[in-house]
């Protein structure tokens, strides 16, 4: 059993705990929103190709190099040492262009009575975000 | 930016504030905003752009002018603080009244200009962190130690992620001798990036 985490989703894998993260099924499309199809991996409309003649270390059977995939789009993937808990991050490359589109990233957070807020809930409103902490 | 509510819950309680104060125990808006410190500020329109990339919130760097005999910031340093701060406010109500019209809000260009850059380093701290906030969520706290003590040599620059992972004081504050150390060891570089905005001492 592994846990696959991203920023907005935590989904529980039959995959095997590994220093590599192998999913089989549907696992990365239920954890990431990407789906290995003939052209490669696709999400939305964007496909990144499998690199020719590296099928194997991408494709085994219905299982998918989810790590080596994330590695391969230049982002990072944090794990435990045993591998039964994987962080799939976003990428400096998709970070960087998304702040400099200026459009605003939108995000989903409790308030202090766990009732949760978008920032697309604030169309039509100016918004000053801005952070705090108590340490 | 707390990974504990509970001890951000009294702060919010005692300033009952009229807007939304949300809480964001992984720090997400680090990771989505390049956000490297609080208070961090983005300003964002009707339509969702961003007219102000994230900058600090009002604060300035003063940090290394606190007087430990004296137990404070040296005076001029808190009048300069205390003007800064009145200086974001003000231009916040500019923007909030004037809209786009505001002096303060940038041009598209100028704002692209003002986004701070993110590394590949940087969003593996990210990744880590957010792991790490995990693995404590489940009683795992010795590898989630492990994981901080790599994002912290990740990226460097994140005060959020220093102070929410190492020592308090009694009182809840980060501010013991590791933070002390790092700060003393800023050097060149600066505690709260300067706000490219008129009237900023």
């Amino acid at each position: 059993m592994v846990t696959v985490l991203t920023e907005t989703n935590s989904v529980e894998t039959n995959a095997a705990a590994s220093t590599t993260l192998w999913l089989g099924g549907d696992s990365l499309a239920a954890a990431t929103g990407w789906e290995l199809k003939p052209e490669g991996f696709c999400k939305d409309d964007v496909c990144v190709p499998v690199p020719a003649g590296q099928e194997d270390d991408f494709v085994r059977g219905d299982e998918v190099n989810a790590s080596a995939f994330w590695t391969l789009m230049g982002k990072p993937a944090a794990a435990t040492n045993d591998g039964d808990v994987w962080f799939l991050g976003e990428g400096a490359n998709q970070r960087n262009d998304a702040l400099a589109s200026l459009e605003a990233p939108n995000f989903t957070l409790p308030d202090f009575t766990g009732q949760l807020h978008s920032l697309t809930d604030f169309r039509r409103k100016r918004v000053l975000l801005i952070t705090w902490a108590s340490w | 930016m707390d990974a504990n509510i509970e001890a951000a819950r009294p702060w919010v309680e005692e300033a009952s504030p009229t807007f939304v104060t949300l809480i964001d125990q992984n720090h997400l808006l680090s990771s989505l905003y390049n956000m490297v410190n609080v208070p961090q500020a983005v300003w964002i329109d009707e339509q969702g752009r961003i007219v102000r990339p994230t900058e600090s919130g009002g604060s300035i760097d003063i940090l290394r002018e606190f007087d430990f005999e004296a137990g404070a910031f040296k005076p001029e340093a808190t009048e300069r603080a205390a003007t800064a701060k009145t200086t974001y406010l003000d231009a916040v109500k500019d923007w909030a009244v004037n809209g786009a019209a505001s002096q303060y809000a940038f041009e598209p260009d100028a704002a692209r200009s003002h986004v701070p850059v993110v590394s590949d380093a940087a969003m593996a701290a990210h990744a880590g962190f957010q792991l790490g906030q995990y693995l404590a969520s489940q009683g795992r706290n010795e590898e989630a130690e492990t994981i901080f003590a790599r994002c912290r040599e990740q990226h460097p620059d994140s005060w959020n992620i220093f102070r929410e992972t190492t020592e308090r004081m009694e009182g809840g504050i980060a501010a013991g001798e590791e933070f002390w150390n790092k700060v003393m060891s800023l050097g060149e570089k600066q505690y709260y990036a300067s706000v490219d905005m008129d009237g900023m001492p």
